[in-house]
């Protein structure tokens, strides 16, 4: 996994709440047996005027102007800030693979949707949950300001704005660990194997009917 | 000190250990597999040289993917049938149980693993698939992971997980003749909204839950996810224990009499603190309706479409400005007064052997109507198929114009052929209305399987009560 240190990008504003999966990645690309390639395929059906499939050449399509990743302003784009309840829907890891394969780093709303945001660690994209009107500024200004930046900053735990305001944020100790260290979980977890092993003894013998 | 929620009881029960800052490594109990969120898991697992940990932990079955009609030809999608020969090839690879295409198990993984006893009370259950809380009916722990979490799983038996907070939604008094579980579920998101659960493992309580047979309680936990709540829970009783009994995968003998016994604490303590309480009143659920493009924007069948000019925050006013848009619905439109194109009847949701009794009472003798263009049952696995059709189901369906089809995922998401087309308007027993879900430009509007007969029927929504 990609370690997420201090990251600074260009914002884009997605202005919209109760972004589902099912329109940040929609369910023909599902059909893939692979982890990469998503990213010419985010949010699809908005940033394509026709049906899209497995197997086209996307740089062939037509692009709908009035999208906002479309914008040329916004090309390049790694923050992405969206409204309330990002990422519902179904759990399929594709629309963080989606965003991270177009280059999205981390993306800041007010709220997220849960298996979203636990699938997001497991892939070096941030997703970060800061105030309502904190959020609603960050929406303000990136408007305003043709080329609007903002940094990151992990270790820290704090967002930065070109101005030099900051923003702090929380995060689990455990998913900052290995944000920062870019750690497999599995790896870790398999540390405990002796736990694990000494859990289904004793559960065996309360529930044996459960192996 | 405070009594135990049920979720309180199944957690404790699960963790392994505990670190400092409250991560718990949880025991998983049963892991259900399926082709579309596990080939890159697989491949994980492979490229680690690492194995499974527990293989009789997991049950793995086709059901995205698969077609409906024309078995007899295969997938005709290449990329679908990759798909799932990858999951075969996996399967055989490691020695797990999967009920393949053609195996009269084969269904919707949230149909067959209760068919199956596979899912069993107290359990925790995980699956690629966020509508795993449909075996939370079961009074177990089941919820939806991501693909990581799934070679997680696979490779360690446990999920790394911090607690979620306690929430009780009670349904009191008892519901009206023709309100149905998905009705329940809907009024229940439409108070809570979308995210209101996010953050919660919901338990479902009060006598309108009490009162709902297994099928009707999958229905309300399936949809958990919906209002933001990954896991939904029903406590066990006499129903639950009654539906498990003799199943392949339940246990026999002397593990049967253990088992009721264990299974039987799993309900809230009288004492147990909730962190959020919603109460309902059951008799003033009428059948509802889906009109926007979020699970919340539903209404009872008798309502109106909102008007954004009424909304006093911008962002909500705006959402339904574009709900209403991508619907092709006016403000203020009685939604009895809307026509439909087609008719889903199908899905994790309302795919089981009651939800097409429920349809085919109101089919039986009638005709789907003329502005109906397709109208289509999926039944939710090769076992509910038979049991219909032992009941004569698929005649009273065939009979009214309505198309039987092979079990799988179908029109809920559309990855097979069985999609709407661009600006096309489906009453549908899934769970998900969003933009696109049953195809690009498409048009859901959830209800209960009697409601989405009674619409097939007549062309339009109407108040299956009145029929």
């Amino acid at each position: 996994m990609e370690k997420f240190v201090v990251h600074t990008g260009l914002v884009v504003p997605l202005d919209r709440s109760n972004v589902d999966t099912d329109a940040i990645i929609p369910k023909q690309y599902l059909k893939s047996i692979k982890r990469t390639g998503f990213g010419p395929t985010l949010f699809d059906d908005w940033r394509y005027n026709e049906p899209g499939e497995p197997g086209m050449d996307h740089s062939q399509r037509s692009v709908n102007a009035g999208f906002v990743l479309n914008f040329p302003r916004y090309a390049g784009a790694s923050v992405l800030l969206a409204r309330e309840n990002f990422g519902c829907g179904s759990s399929r890891e594709h629309a963080v693979w989606a965003l991270t394969d177009y280059g999205i780093r981390t993306v800041i709303a007010p709220s997220f949707a849960d298996i979203f945001f636990n699938n997001s660690f497991k892939n070096g994209l941030l997703p970060l949950a800061l105030p309502v009107e904190v959020v609603e500024q960050l929406f303000r200004e990136t408007q305003a300001q043709e080329g609007y930046q903002l940094t990151v900053d992990l270790p820290n735990q704090q967002v930065v704005t070109p101005a030099g305001d900051a923003f702090a944020f929380s995060i689990d100790e455990f998913r900052k660990y290995c944000l920062l260290n870019g750690l497999d979980d599995i790896g870790l977890t398999l540390q405990h194997a002796d736990d694990i092993r000494a859990y289904e003894v004793q559960r065996k013998q309360q529930a044996p009917w459960l192996f | 000190m405070a009594g135990k929620t049920l979720y309180d009881k199944v957690w404790d029960a699960h963790v392994v250990r505990q670190e400092a800052d409250g991560t718990c490594l949880l025991y998983i109990d049963r892991h259900l597999v399926h082709e579309v969120t596990s080939p890159q898991a697989f491949e994980g697992l492979k490229l680690a040289n690492r194995q499974p940990w527990r293989i009789n932990s997991m049950v793995a079955v086709p059901d995205h993917n698969v077609p409906t009609i024309g078995l007899e030809h295969g997938i005709t999608d290449p990329v679908s049938r990759l798909q799932v020969e990858t999951l075969d090839e996996n399967c055989r690879d490691f020695g797990i149980t999967e009920f393949r295409l053609g195996d009269i198990r084969q269904g919707i993984v949230h149909v067959i693993g209760p068919e199956q006893g596979a899912t069993l009370p107290g359990m925790t259950v995980v699956c690629g698939d966020s509508h795993t809380s449909t075996h939370g009916a079961f009074g177990a722990l089941a919820h939806g992971i991501g693909t990581s979490e799934v070679e997680h799983v696979m490779a360690t038996q446990c999920l790394i997980q911090k607690k979620m907070k306690n929430m009780l939604v009670s349904v009191d008094g008892k519901v009206g003749s023709g309100v149905t579980a998905k009705d329940i579920v809907l009024a229940i998101i439409g108070e809570i909204g979308t995210a209101g659960g996010t953050g919660y493992a919901i338990e479902f309580g009060g006598q309108a839950i009490r009162d709902l047979s297994m099928e009707g309680r999958m229905t309300l936990c399936n949809m958990a996810i919906e209002g933001g709540a990954r896991a939904g829970m029903v406590a066990v009783d006499d129903t639950t224990i009654e539906y498990v009994k003799g199943r392949p995968y339940a246990p026999k003998a002397a593990d049967w009499d253990k088992a009721v016994a264990a299974w039987n604490h799993l309900h809230s303590d009288e004492d147990a603190v909730f962190d959020r309480v919603v109460r309902l009143d059951a008799a003033s659920i009428k059948p509802q309706v889906t009109w926007g493009t979020s699970p919340e924007m539903v209404i009872p069948v008798d309502g109106n479409t909102p008007d954004p000019e009424q909304e006093s925050d911008s962002v909500k006013a705006n959402g339904i400005r574009a709900a209403l848009k991508y619907m092709g619905l006016q403000a203020n439109t009685p939604i009895s007064s809307v026509q439909i194109d087609k008719v889903f009847i199908g899905s994790c949701t309302n795919s089981r052997i009651e939800d097409l009794r429920a349809a085919a009472d109101i089919a039986k003798g009638r005709k789907v109507a003329s502005n109906v263009k397709l109208a289509m049952v999926v039944p939710g696995s090769g076992l509910v198929k038979q049991q219909a059709e032992q009941e004569g189901l698929d005649k009273i369906f065939i009979e009214a114009g309505f198309e039987w089809r092979a079990p799988g995922c179908s029109m809920c998401l559309a990855m097979n052929a069985d999609r709407l087309e661009p600006g096309e308007r489906c009453a549908s027993t899934s769970n998900r209305n969003f933009e696109g879900r049953q195809g690009q430009g498409g048009r859901t509007h959830l209800v209960s399987p009697a409601m989405a007969a009674a619409a097939a029927v007549t062309g339009h929504f109407v108040d299956v009560r009145a029929l």
